[in-house]
């Protein structure tokens, strides 16, 4: 049992190991995921900047959580772009052909994907404390933030695996994301929903990049959360467990 | 004992039976060739006996453990080459055989892939992104990755379809070197001439079953008896000289005539006098039966 427990560990390992390599290899990845919402946060702090009433907040700190969410949907896009090519290639076989712990096949995409989103991130808010972004939080709003923020990763992470094993053509792997895209774009991310009209408001209140964007950015300015917290964690909870069971299930369906 | 033994397998898609009762046994130390056409199910039996695929019906052991029930078993005792090379092209060479290595916990993962780089003539481009590599640089390296950790048994999906003749060859070499080793090979191929230069036995799967199976030589018995071949100039001396012929089992195409002889020295002479007889100009050419016919008459698409 402990060797068991040992292989599986030492297994996830090489794993992560190997997609790790795949990342850091490939810079146009790391220079897309990274300078789309950079570029993003710029074009929103000086072109759009002035011209939006953000009910008194500066536009870095309103925007910097919309575009935390931006880094993270692209970051995952590739993840699920990683693994469609390990399915496709025949590795996958090659894989499950040995005796190794089937967890690490999938745990080595999902670890990538966390830890390299979460470093996206870092390197994301850096930047915007570089252009302007000033946040109030203390230390608990800081981890609190950074608790959503790991949640979220977590649950793109495990629809970009669904749609990575699902998606039959490497051009429409990536295509999830874009609708994504659309959530937050139609979410508080970028403009406060009082300003939408009022059936984009009722949308946009009650979709999960709403409750995300809110809950980050109202925990980094030290303000009051209201409901946002408990609606971000439950969000990203709900969809991380829904598309850990359907990727799961989608895993095993592909042994039939 | 036996290395592999497929015991009535069956599997479909749907609607579609792909394997119907497939039945066969491969002895230690063997290479053995599964002949069969695009979509003959060789891939599928493969990957059953590899533990991907769970069977429909009937059983199989591979080192003598059940695929379905000693799953781990199984996967530890053999290696797979899939048909479609199974390397990660944004590694090295070296990198790629270390992480197999250490997935198969060995002791020195580094010691061992070294040997294979040699053992498979790839040191020189050990360090190299695959992307340097040529296809059969790439085949081999997958057969060193299936050589790490000494299987007992190694599955080998089409290993030479689409690479060049020059490769094919290099890649025929490791594979005897393989079996030297004294490993078992299950290789499954379209090339009728790989599986006669490779395998001890061979074994045709067509319609969901082991139409056939034997040596080389064995199944070369099934094709149709040895012919003359017979080439004309003019398509008029054809006509004549399959008038004169009657007697024989005589097929046409464009200007060559195809007469069954048996390989009979009396009946072949007999043929060669009547056509000088009538003063017909042909060449002639003895046709020995190639596994080709012998797997065309098996699988029922004439023997052309
Ligand atoms: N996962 C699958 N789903 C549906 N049909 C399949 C699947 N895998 C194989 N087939 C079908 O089964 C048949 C045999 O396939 P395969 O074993 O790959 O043949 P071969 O390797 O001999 O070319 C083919 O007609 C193929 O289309
Ligand atoms: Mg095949």
């Amino acid at each position: 049992m402990k060797k068991i427990i040992q292989y599986a560990i030492s297994d996830t390992v090489v794993m992560t190991g190997r997609v790790m390599k795949q990342v850091l290899r490939s810079l146009d990845t790391i220079i897309t995921v990274l300078l789309m919402p950079v570029a993003l946060l710029l074009a929103m702090n000086y072109v759009i900047g002035g011209a939006m009433d953000l009910g008194g907040v500066a536009t870095a700190d309103y925007m910097l959580p919309g575009i935390i969410i931006m880094c993270v949907l692209s970051g995952v896009a590739y993840t699920a772009y990683r693994l469609h090519v390990d399915v496709q290639k025949g590795i996958f076989e090659r894989f499950h052909s040995m005796p190794i712990a089937k967890s690490s096949i999938l745990g080595g995409h999902v670890l990538t994907s966390v830890v390299t989103n979460a470093v996206s991130v870092i390197a994301i808010v850096l930047i915007g404390l570089l252009i302007g972004f000033r946040p109030a939080a203390g230390a608990v709003g800081w981890l609190l933030a950074a608790l959503v923020v790991l949640l979220f990763i977590t649950a793109m992470t495990w629809i970009s695996v669904f749609f990575g094993l699902i998606t039959k053509s490497v051009e429409t792997v990536g295509v999830f994301s874009y609708l994504l895209i659309g959530l937050t774009f139609t979410s508080s991310s970028f403009a406060p929903v009082s300003s939408m009209p009022p059936a984009l408001a009722a949308f946009a209140r009650h979709q999960p990049m709403t409750a995300v964007a809110d809950s980050i950015r109202l925990l980094l300015l030290g303000e009051p959360v209201g409901s946002s917290f408990a609606a971000s964690i439950v969000w990203c909870v709900a969809i991380g467990a829904v598309f850990w069971a359907l990727s799961v299930n989608a895993y095993r369906r592909q042994q039939r | 004992m036996e290395a592999i033994e497929a015991i009535g397998l069956r599997k479909s898609f749907g609607p579609q039976e792909v394997l119907a009762g497939v039945r066969f046994a491969v002895d230690e130390g063997e290479i053995f060739a599964m002949l069969g056409s695009n979509g003959a199910g060789k891939t599928t039996t493969i990957k059953i006996l590899c533990t991907l695929l769970n069977a429909d019906g009937g059983t199989a052991r591979v080192c003598g453990f059940d695929v379905a029930s000693q799953g781990r078993h199984v996967r530890e005792c053999i290696s797979l080459t899939g048909q479609f090379a199974a390397v990660d092209d944004i590694l090295t060479g070296r990198e790629n055989l270390v992480m197999i290595g250490r997935l198969r916990h060995l002791a020195d993962p580094k010691g061992e892939a070294e040997r294979q780089l040699a053992r498979f003539g790839l040191s020189d481009a050990a360090d190299k992104p695959l992307s340097a590599y040529s296809g059969g640089m790439r085949r081999r390296l997958d057969l060193a990755m299936s050589m790490i950790g000494s299987p007992r048994v190694v599955f080998l999906d089409e290993p030479t379809t689409g690479l060049d003749p020059q490769g094919r060859l290099s890649v025929w070499n490791n594979i005897r070197q393989m079996s030297a080793s004294g490993v078992t090979v299950l290789l499954t191929t379209q090339y009728l001439e790989e599986a006669d230069a490779l395998a001890d036995r061979i074994a045709i799967l067509h319609g969901g079953v082991i139409a056939a199976e034997g040596t080389a030589a064995e199944l070369k018995r099934l094709a149709p008896p040895p012919r003359l071949a017979l080439s004309f100039l003019e398509e008029e001396d054809m006509a004549k000289a399959r008038g004169i012929l009657v007697g024989f089992a005589v097929e046409a195409e464009a200007l060559t005539l195809t007469v069954e002889t048996g390989g009979s020295v009396s009946r072949t002479t007999e043929i060669l006098r009547l056509l000088d007889d009538a003063g017909i100009t042909a060449t002639f050419a003895q046709k020995p039966p190639t596994l080709e016919e012998a797997f065309l008459a098996i699988i029922g698409e004439g023997a052309a």
